[in-house]
């Protein structure tokens, strides 16, 4: 069976026939529980994201914040695995039809085999993944499964990108491109600064037909409007995550992803 | 006129351009790092190419450092070796006391060329931590060095000393709040603030050129040994054995050596309460090829791919981990890699104070625990140097507390019970 790389290039294609930017919100697998994390991501879905990203949690996620190493380890330590991650995409991709990445460090994909891990993820039904340490050079294998089994390798750009890079990078990319709006790791910021915009323009020059999307920093509606000015897509994580932490109990976590994902949706509309 | 004390491995060897030895190596980073990385890789290039930059460098070796280091011949403690004669390599008396000076040198000397300001480290035992304190002291740069919540306690006087030479010392918190999450949080500070910041990385593991370039500035402890055995001995020894963390003092004795087949390199690992238990940090013994801190090479991990927490008695080698080209000698079998028990080397630690009037930091004291055992395999025409890494005074707390050696039980005992609280709560 076929990944859905397909379905994800579409929803972006969709959206950005509407004049508006999608929104891509990102919630950890087996957090707090696998079910529970079941129920946010399709909260998420239900509340207006047109995309998600299912964090597979690793022992050492040296790109996060501490919100989403909190959440990681909550997850880790109720013994989250490979196989909760893939009922997690199947599960939300079933409710709701919608596109569902998996985003994780690479050695847990290296230890479990990539071959293995790319045709689980295309039979849940998966889109593809985001795989910030694995950087374009060393993709090779990656790319070549990926490919195989119908799934995007969605490629991290930084400020710090030179243009040359940037131009590997796009090449190698399918699905959308992930511009880091600020040099940092995962977490709320109060702004998201001007380094956003130069990178989406910087991307986009090198001729790129992907769609690009900003992420880190983003947490409220107002922000949103401010990306989707500019970039294709607005991508939030941590502050979905602090909801859930932050709330006295789990359907109350659940309600309140829904809540910023329907606020954010407006934000993504310009309507913030 | 040529180094004395730089020298680095002659063009031509490994690593590949790529930074790989064999299968292991690489550059596994992210997205944000990757300028930053490359510049090191650049200015290290040019840097090794420098008539200038060797002299500086050796100039800081001989005069701040008191390059060379000693060797030493240890005759009472080599009577529990099976006889064979044993040579240490005092690394222990280096400026700092311990070999991790060698590194901090060069890259804070890279540092200055690349015009950044502010430099960051982690930190296991805390020995590579005092070293880039003292170094951004003498260059005037800001310095921040990560280090475990666990190992600020256990390692609390070099704490101390890096407070005192004007470092800020942050106690990480996360994972198992030893090396391995220090290293983790500054990974993070660096990609926040990598335009002025250079990660001074401790070891020979991390992201290309990290364990070429380490190594290189390693290298002088082999070249220094061997021709100080030829000099002393007058032949080559039938085994190098030094303890390996992260692999910086074993890959800098084992270097010089690498051409002569008859040397045997001996790397001797963490075993903790023994390698059966799983409370270890033998990552060659026990662990798997993986991907850690930037870098494919064997690790510490699960089934899938989660890095599972190392133990040792001993701070500076209690890590996950391993740097690429041991992985690589191990795999090409050109070296040799034993696991040596908390108990194995806290014996050799008070053999050596006792017989020779040296104390070895514990890192260290897996290397004497392991040449015990190659010295009795050997038999009286064995000829050893072991790599003597550090010295053990900022372990005397856990060695008071090992033997027994503090009057005032009732204070031991509630300290022990902090420190069971710190080491509970990361469990």
């Amino acid at each position: 069976m076929s990944g859905n790389i397909q379905l994800l290039t579409d929803t972006l294609a969709a959206a950005r026939a509407e004049g508006r930017s999608v929104l891509i919100a990102y919630l950890p697998a087996g957090f707090p529980t696998v079910d529970g994390g079941i129920e946010a991501v399709t909260a998420a879905f239900d509340g207006g994201a047109d995309v998600v990203e299912v964090g597979l949690p690793h022992s050492d996620p040296v790109l996060d914040g501490p919100v989403i190493q909190t959440a990681d380890d909550i997850a880790l330590r109720g013994g989250v695995r490979i196989a909760d991650v893939m009922r997690t995409v199947r599960e939300a991709h079933a409710a709701t039809g919608k596109p569902v990445l998996v985003m994780t460090y690479w050695n847990p994909i290296d230890r479990y085999g990539v071959e293995r891990f790319t045709a689980e993820l295309a039979e849940a039904g998966g889109a593809g993944a985001i795989l910030p340490d694995l950087p374009v050079q060393e993709s090779a294998l990656w790319r070549e499964h990926a490919e195989k089994h119908g799934l995007a390798t969605v490629f991290v750009v930084a400020p710090s990108s030179k243009d040359e890079r940037l131009a590997q990078i796009t090449a190698a990319g399918s699905g959308f491109v992930y511009a880091a709006s600020l040099m940092g790791v995962t977490g709320t910021r109060e702004s998201v600064g001007a380094q956003a915009q130069d990178l989406v323009e910087r991307t986009r020059a090198t001729g790129t037909g992907l769609p690009v999307c900003v992420g880190l920093g983003v947490s409220n509606a107002a922000q949103a409007a401010e990306v989707a000015g500019f970039a294709d897509g607005v991508i939030v994580g941590s502050a979905f995550v602090k909801r859930m932490l932050d709330a006295p109990d789990h359907p109350a976590g659940v309600e309140a992803v829904r809540a910023l994902a329907a606020d954010l949706a407006e934000g993504v509309r310009g309507r913030a | 006129m040529p180094s004395d004390f730089f020298i680095p491995d002659p063009e031509g060897q490994v690593p590949s351009a790529e930074g790989y030895f064999g299968a292991f190596g690489g550059k596994f980073i992210p997205e944000a790092l990757v300028a930053a990385v490359d510049e090191v890789a650049v200015e290290y290039d040019k840097a090794k190419h420098d008539p200038e930059f060797a002299r500086e460098l050796d100039e800081l070796l001989v005069n701040y450092t008191g390059r060379p280091s000693a060797l030493t011949e240890v005759p009472r403690f080599a009577e529990h070796a099976g006889g064979a004669r044993v040579f240490l390599k005092r690394e222990d008396l280096n400026h700092t006391g311990s070999h991790k000076i060698n590194n901090v040198l060069g890259q804070a000397l890279l540092t200055r060329r690349m015009g950044k300001t502010r430099v960051i480290a982690e930190t296991g035992a805390g020995q590579h931590g005092v070293a880039t304190a003292t170094a951004c002291a003498l260059f005037g740069l800001e310095c921040t060095i990560y280090m475990g919540e666990v190992d600020t306690r256990r390692q609390a006087l070099n704490v101390a000393r890096m407070r005192m030479l004007g470092a800020e010392v942050v106690a990480v918190k996360s994972g198992s709040r030893t090396l391995k999450d220090a290293i983790n949080e500054a990974f993070r500070d660096w990609v926040a603030n990598v335009d002025r910041t250079h990660y001074l990385f401790g070891t020979v593991a991390g992201p290309h050129p990290f364990p070429a370039m380490v190594r290189d500035f390693h290298r002088v402890i082999g070249v220094e040994a061997r021709r100080q055995l030829l000099e002393r001995a007058g032949r080559l020894p039938d085994a190098a054995i030094a303890c390996v963390g992260g692999g910086s003092n074993a890959i800098g004795l084992f270097h010089a050596f690498l051409p002569d087949a008859s040397v045997r390199l001996v790397g001797c690992e963490p075993a903790g309460h023994g390698v059966e238990t799983g409370e270890h940090a033998a990552t060659l013994t026990a662990g798997e090829p993986g991907i850690l801190h930037g870098s494919r090479s064997y690790v510490l991990q699960d089934d899938e791919g989660q890095i599972t927490e190392p133990y040792s008695i001993s701070a500076g080698l209690d890590y996950p981990g391993i740097g690429p080209e041991h992985s690589y000698l191990k795999d090409t079998g050109r070296a040799e890699y034993r696991a040596v028990t908390d108990d194995a080397a806290m014996q050799a630690l008070r053999l050596l104070s006792r017989t020779e009037g040296i104390i070895p930091a514990i890192e260290s004291a897996h290397a004497l625990a392991g040449a015990l055992e190659v010295g009795r395999e050997l038999g009286p025409e064995g000829l050893l140097v072991v790599n003597l890494s550090g010295r053990g005074d900022k372990d005397m707390d856990t060695a008071a507390r090992y033997f027994g050696l503090y009057d005032t039980d009732a204070e031991v005992a509630a300290d022990e019970a902090d420190i069971a609280e710190i080491e509970g709560d990361a469990k």
